[in-house]
């Protein structure tokens, strides 16, 4: 009978291997999505308590910056899709070719991202105790600025915690060490980045287009 | 038994690429409805449109559409969780002033509750 390399010996058949990491990964997954809820519900309680003041202070983001990053992240996750699609097909140099790319579309979100907090933070609208901009009349706006850095940090955090996993797969799809038969790492990293998609997916409209 | 043949379900490309226009069409959709001002339904349209954005990020990018069920009922577990936990949080957080005004009132010793308290008890030393 032949043993794969890669089939791990607390394991009776790869498919079992497979379908284990990916449940664990699943897991894992439904932790994130309930940190962050705790967020999206904070978020959720200071906008009904400050509607006019988070109408008014959302326009202080800029709409055009927020939606190039949406438009770049979709597209990320739609590279590293298509590096899971390759490498399911047998074709390691294709992989490695959209795993680069993918990760080259996350530079461009954090560059992004850099720009819009050094305007942010030049102007004072900052979080809490260190918010010192003067131009919005409202009651509390440091909560919606509060808000603000904390989701999309986190969220950036995510960013590059899902480039530093993507460069690691790079390197080992560049060995040669995924195949059709066996390439659980970089589904479950693709896992990962769609998530931190799906997460912009409902910060961008909650934070720049309050109608 | 052959320990090596593991078949997975390949999602055809052109699957891929329509997926993506859909969300790019979905961006445009949820930026230009942004501009219109649809009273209390603005908040509500912004979140039906990421929801389905969401969805179809799940559903094929992520694979859920194909994959053992299992993980989609992790995944809708999380869900069903945060939505429970923001939707009574809301109840709470909204309707608290009502509690509040009720509770508010002064105390009237000669209320009807304490009409039964004997004049010598503790409260009225």
């Amino acid at each position: 009978m032949s043993h794969p390399a890669y089939l791990q010996h607390h394991f009776s058949h790869p498919d079992q291997q497979y379908e284990s990491s990916k449940l664990g990964m699943w897991l894992f997954l439904l932790t994130e999505v309930l940190m962050f809820g705790g967020l999206f519900c904070a978020y959720a309680v200071f906008r009904a308590w400050h509607p006019e003041m988070f109408y008014h202070a959302h326009k202080m983001l800029d709409v055009t910056m927020g939606s190039i990053n949406t438009v770049v992240l979709i597209t990320s996750s739609l590279t590293i899709a298509l590096a899971i699609y390759s490498i399911q097909n047998n074709r390691q140099k294709d992989t490695v070719r959209y795993l680069i790319f993918t990760l080259i579309l996350a530079g461009v979100f954090l560059a992004v991202k850099y720009f819009e907090y050094m305007h942010k933070i030049h102007l004072g609208q900052l979080p809490g105790k260190y918010y010192t901009y003067a131009g919005l009349g409202d009651n509390n706006p440091h909560l919606f600025f509060s808000m603000y850095f904390i989701m999309t940090g986190l969220h950036g955090i995510h960013v590059l915690g899902g480039m530093a996993v993507i460069g690691w797969v790079i390197l080992r799809a560049r060995r040669g060490e995924f195949s059709a038969e066996y390439y659980t790492p970089v589904e479950l990293v693709g896992l990962f980045w769609h998530l931190v998609d799906l997460i912009w997916i409902f910060l961008f409209p909650l934070f720049y287009l309050i109608g | 038994m052959n320990l090596a043949n593991t078949q997975h379900h390949i999602i055809p490309l052109r699957t891929y690429f329509r997926v993506f226009i859909a969300l790019i069409i979905l961006t445009g959709v949820t930026i230009g409805v942004s501009f219109i001002d649809l009273g209390g339904f603005n908040m509500v349209t912004a979140l039906i449109i990421a929801g389905a954005k969401a969805s179809l990020v799940a559903m094929f990018f992520m694979h859920l559409l194909y994959d053992r069920k299992m993980n989609l009922a992790i995944f809708l577990t999380a869900i069903l969780f945060l939505v429970i936990f923001i939707v009574f949080t809301m109840f709470d957080t909204m309707n608290r002033d009502d509690i509040y005004r009720i509770k508010s009132g002064e105390i009237n010793p000669r209320g009807i509750i304490y009409k039964n308290i004997p004049k010598n008890g503790p409260e009225h030393q």
